[in-house]
């Protein structure tokens, strides 16, 4: 159990050691230590925002939804409503269609039936000059009596 | 085996020494020294006759070299340091490194760059060099016997200089943290206004020489107890440790065996504490109570 030198060599080699440790050891250790609990931080901090956000947007979409329904609850209305009056519309439509179909049917009779009466005046007409001919047992000139003929017709 | 014994024990505990021999002097070998000249010692006595003008080799070199095992470890790991998903030597030291931050966090409450990175030299330091106790004790010192060196005392925090050199740079420390924090005066004034205190001024005068011999043994046997405390836990266990290699072959596992295991505890301790009271005296000379 001698002391001698090797006690001051220790102490040197102690010195080198720890300013080394100083320098090139605790300084990279301690900043990426710190970094790291920097980085977790911050990575709480984004988790706690990103689940405040999910929820926020969920009451968003959720009340989205509900206008959504609801306009799609008032657009299924108007056009109800809006069909209802086409229905209307057009049942009227028809129902003028038809009444001015039977006024022209009946335009049409009418007309037909005056043709027809007129052809029957005429042809009455004829008959009975033909049976005053017969009776007259003279053949009635028929351009000599229109005038008389006819008369005769429209009192018909 | 018997008459050996002791002869097997003092070599086990001589220290491989180069050292300088005065001119004259009669080796163990019988030649005698025509001039004065540095020299490995052949035997304890000359190792011994070389007074402080001697290295003890061995234990120098095992410590600088696990030192550096240290440094070198560390360094890997503090060059490929990520703030990422840390792999399995930067877990290791990150542990390390937090463990002795807390310590030092705990105890000291200054601000000083210098305490952190002293106190993880000196846990993870020591504790390598105490490990070598582990290491079984015929081993290295048979391999380098083979190699022609006589002597080898593998673990150095058995070496008494070892540990005072490392307890009195503990002790510059604190000297020159105390000077650099209280000043002069202010160290001198704790020196010797405490613990005895009056508001006599001639009492005051009185009692410094009394201060002065207390304070000044307590600031003395920091670095002492410091030193001589690692030293005799260290070199206890391995004089056990040669002790229990003396036994019959078939006996010693029984007994190493045990004790290897206590002394994991031991050496892991005794790193320990040199640590925390490094620190403990470190924050005493930051502050500034008296």
């Amino acid at each position: 159990m001698n002391i001698n030198l090797t006690m001051i060599g220790q102490a040197i080699a102690f010195f080198i050691f720890v300013v080394f440790c100083m320098k090139y050891v605790w300084p990279p250790i301690m900043a990426a230590l710190q970094e790291r609990q920097k980085k977790i931080a911050d990575g709480l901090a984004a988790s706690d925002r990103a689940a405040r956000d999910l929820e926020l947007a969920q009451e968003k979409s959720a009340q989205e939804l509900r206008e959504a329904k609801q306009q799609a609850a008032a657009l299924i209305e108007q056009a109800n409503k809006r069909a209802a009056q086409i229905v209307e519309a057009s049942k009227d439509d028809a129902r003028k269609e038809g009444q001015k179909l039977i006024e022209q049917a009946k335009a049409e009779i009418e007309q037909e039936r005056n043709q027809a009466r007129d052809a029957l005046r005429a042809e009455i007409a004829a008959i009975a000059v033909a049976g005053a001919e017969k009776i007259l047992e003279t053949s009635v000139d028929a351009s000599k009596h229109n005038e008389m003929l006819e008369k005769l017709a429209a009192e018909l | 085996m018997a008459g050996s014994a002791s002869e097997y024990i003092q070599h086990h505990l001589q220290n491989l020494t180069y050292g300088k021999l005065p001119a004259g002097y009669e080796r163990a070998d019988g030649t005698v020294l025509q001039e004065t000249q540095w020299t490995l010692a052949q035997n304890a006595a000359e190792a011994s006759d070389m007074g402080f003008m001697a290295l003890h080799i061995d234990s120098l070199g095992w410590s600088v070299a696990l030192g550096a095992l240290f440094l070198f470890i560390f360094r890997l790991a503090a060059k490929r340091a990520t703030s990422d998903k840390p792999g399995g030597l930067q877990n290791f030291v990150e542990v390390m490194v937090e463990f002795v931050d807390n310590s030092v966090k705990e105890t000291f409450h200054g601000k000083n760059k210098v305490i952190a990175p002293l106190s993880l030299t000196i846990f993870c330091w020591i504790f390598l060099m105490n490990l070598m106790d582990l290491v079984p004790v015929d081993f290295l010192p048979q391999l380098f016997h083979l190699m022609g060196l006589e002597y080898m005392k593998v673990v150095p925090t058995t070496d008494v200089n070892v540990t005072l050199g490392m307890s009195l740079s503990v002790f510059a420390l604190i000297i020159y943290y105390s000077l650099k924090v209280k000043g002069v005066g202010g160290f001198l004034g704790e020196l010797t206004l405490h613990p005895f205190s009056s508001d006599n001024m001639f009492l005051k005068i009185l009692l410094v020489p009394v201060n002065l011999l207390l304070e000044g043994v307590s600031l003395i046997a920091k670095p002492i107890s410091l030193a001589l405390r690692l030293f005799g836990n260290l070199y206890a266990g391995e004089l056990i440790f040669i002790l229990i290699a003396l036994l019959p072959l078939w006996a010693q596992w029984t007994l190493s065996v045990p004790w290897a295991i206590f002394h994991i505890l031991v050496i892991t301790l005794q790193a320990f504490i040199f640590m925390m009271l490094t620190i403990v005296y470190l924050s005493m000379a930051h502050e500034d109570s008296h």
